[in-house]
């Protein structure tokens, strides 16, 4: 199974071609290319907080324009196309389908991205990612905010239109004597990340559109001033953007389902459970949106509602690592770099998964609500869940895409650094949380245990870092000077049994 | 797939119940947690772009400090005049939005004197990280 680049191509047939490949290349171009600029800035925010006072940024105003940037760039640049990426590449082969349903569609929402990341990467916003009226409405200044809610109103349009490709080429482009129980779970993954996106999207679509004729004085639905709204705009963002946690947590789930079994050298345990637990995540992702806003006054009954929607997405999750690890036990197991993303990420899976039920249960919220706590949190889930997913499963398609072999040992060194710059980073992001820091703050006052915990987190930011430096060096390199894969078995796992997607694909 | 799945469904139970024992818990805290004492002395806050301001019961108005008094119940009556703020004072765990257009409701009854922080914990702009206030209790 050779996917791209079986020989040297000018650039310009890769840019103008409709090829699922080729477009997925490109996804995952993009996605690197932004998950590399939103880390130069995560890494500017952790320079700046290593001590109180100035260190690196002039001004709180710039500071707060990087975060805003770094977050909509690492959500929307990078984890998003990345999924898509993956989905270009593997969807399509999985079904047994010549290319996605409609390749022309797919082509478009990919070239939709960049521009929309020129908008956002030159307006730097700084009203956070999620835009919070009044703030966003009457205080943010433009054309920043505007260049980030165009740039978002084209992203989702983009993202919606990805969508419906993939859920047309999964459902009616399959093999007909592939049923549909039958489809990988990665392929499965796709398809409940995708109708999320479908049912979620075009709210945050509206809101965005209200949001600008607010701005623009035309309208006032956020604008108390005028008598609107604000919190109205917070659950129509968060009717949106919970369940979009889940569209991008699936699709790295997928991505685990694809590589446990295969560097364990074992059938998946349980096809049929995974599928359910995908199916109940879909579900409940729009049962919990409102838990992100406990503290905007709600009553006792929304909050224990809402409360009561969040544990219930815990049962689906902890299905989906069960099944992990019953895979593996008794596997023989190798412990290739993409298997060690996957595993890593299944534990940081399960701390992240643990300190959302704290966070879920309505006194304890009132502690961590908006401090670093949530911010280690969710770093946990967006970096340690779905970014080692998406890394591991880089590594695993790097012969598929190249040809060549990634140099293993340094993929090793890799991990081990990012693993343990993670661990320090973002659990000590819990702690400080507890002891009262708030996020989104470009300075602090001088208490002692604030500065050691920042100093700490920000060595940990460093040492990932320098495992990002080593993966980039290792992509640029092994793509052009690295061994030729042996492409029946790159891994050497031995034995065809473990690529059950390999099957001749009867179109090609 | 063909084989027997039962350790998995005794796995999701467990997880079940936990899950059940956390948001009973929760409710029933979130419970004695919300109920104010009658007694309850009501503080009127502000935010504002960048500081709190503060006003007694009996009229008296205090600017980026408060004074209160040791094992007396205070209840909070949280508004803003501009963008979201969030009032918080860390140590007693007080924490609620202050939202324009809107009052918010939060009590607290501090049991130890001394100086406390007072902090904003929701983005407002550029002197968001320095919109703090001082909480003085006072041994009467």
């Amino acid at each position: 199974m050779v996917l791209e680049l079986k020989k040297a191509r000018p650039v310009w047939q890769i840019m103008f071609s409709t090829h699922h490949t080729d477009v997925g290349l490109m996804y995952l171009i993009f996605s690197i290319l932004a998950m590399f600029i939103g880390g130069a800035m995560a890494i500017a925010l952790r320079v700046e907080l290593f001590a109180p006072g100035a260190q690196l940024i002039e001004d709180s105003m710039s500071f707060n324009r990087l975060f805003t940037t770094h977050g909509t760039t690492m959500i929307f640049l990078f984890l998003l196309p990345s999924a898509s990426a993956v989905g270009n590449y593997l969807v399509p082969i999985m079904v047994r389908y010549k290319d996605m349903a409609y390749p022309k569609l797919n082509a478009i929402a990919f070239w939709m991205i960049p521009p929309a990341a020129v908008l956002v990467w030159l307006g730097m916003a700084d009203f956070g990612w999620y835009a919070n009226p009044p703030y966003s409405v009457i205080s943010s200044p433009a054309p920043a905010a505007e260049m980030w809610i165009f740039g978002l109103k084209v992203l989702g349009v983009s993202s919606i239109l990805g969508s419906i490709n993939f859920v047309v080429t999964i459902l009616k482009c399959k093999h007909p004597d592939l049923s549909i129980g039958k489809v990988p779970l990665l392929a499965w993954s796709f398809l409940s990340s995708s109708i999320i996106v479908l049912a979620a999207m075009p709210t945050f679509a509206a809101a965005l559109l209200m949001l600008l004729t607010d701005r623009l004085g035309a309208t006032g639905f956020f604008n108390p001033a005028v008598g609107g709204d604000p919190i109205a705009y917070q659950h129509l963002f968060w009717f949106t953007f919970h369940p979009e946690v889940y569209v991008l947590v699936i699709p790295a789930i997928g991505m685990m389902y694809e590589i446990i079994p295969r560097f364990s050298r074992r059938p998946i345990f349980s096809q049929g459970s995974g599928i359910f637990a995908f199916v109940m995540l879909s579900l409940v992702a729009f049962a919990s949106w409102a838990h992100h806003m406990y503290a905007t006054g709600m009553t006792f009954t929304e909050k224990t509602v809402f409360m009561i929607g969040t544990l219930a997405a815990v049962p689906a999750s902890a299905m989906h690592v069960f099944n992990f690890l019953a895979t593996m036990w008794n596997g023989r197991i190798k412990f290739a770099t993409p298997m060690m993303w996957a595993v890593g990420g299944i534990a940081l899976f399960f701390a992240a998964g643990a300190g959302g039920v704290v966070n879920s249960a309505m006194p304890l919220d009132f502690i961590t609500h908006d401090s670093y706590w949530v911010v280690g949190h969710f770093h946990l889930f967006v970096f340690g869940t779905i970014a080692f997913g998406t890394i591991g499963f880089i590594y695993y398609l790097f012969p598929y895409v190249t040809g060549r072999m990634y140099n293993e040992k340094w993929g090793v060194v890799h991990f081990i650094l990012v693993f343990v710059g993670a661990c320090i980073t973002f659990f000590t992001q819990h702690i400080l949380g507890l002891y009262g820091m708030p996020r989104r703050i470009y300075d602090y006052p001088e208490i002692d245990s604030w500065i050691q915990m920042n100093a700490l987190i920000s060595v940990g930011a460093m040492i990932m870092l320098v495992g990002m430096g080593i993966f980039l060096a290792n992509l640029i390199y092994s793509s052009a000077k690295g061994k030729p894969a042996n492409l029946h078995d790159p891994f050497g796992l031995g034995g065809k049994y473990y690529y059950p997607y390999e099957q001749r694909n009867p179109h090609h | 797939m063909g084989h027997s799945n039962w350790p998995e469904w005794i796995y999701v139970a467990v997880v079940v119940a936990l899950l059940c024992y956390v948001g009973a818990e929760a409710w029933n805290i979130e419970n004695l947690v919300e109920h104010v004492p009658e007694d309850a002395e009501v503080i009127k806050v502000t935010g504002q772009q960048w500081f709190w301001s503060f006003e007694h019961e009996d009229g008296t108005k205090e600017i980026g400090e408060l004074h209160l008094k040791k094992d007396h119940a205070y209840k909070f009556e949280i508004t803003s005049k501009d963008v979201n703020h969030n009032f918080n004072i860390h140590e007693y765990v007080v924490l609620l939005d202050a939202v324009p257009g809107q009052i918010n409701t939060v009590w607290f009854s501090p049991n130890e004197a001394g100086e406390f922080d007072i902090q904003c914990r929701e983005y407002c702009g550029l002197i968001h990280y320095n919109m703090r206030a001082l909480l003085i209790v006072e041994d009467v």
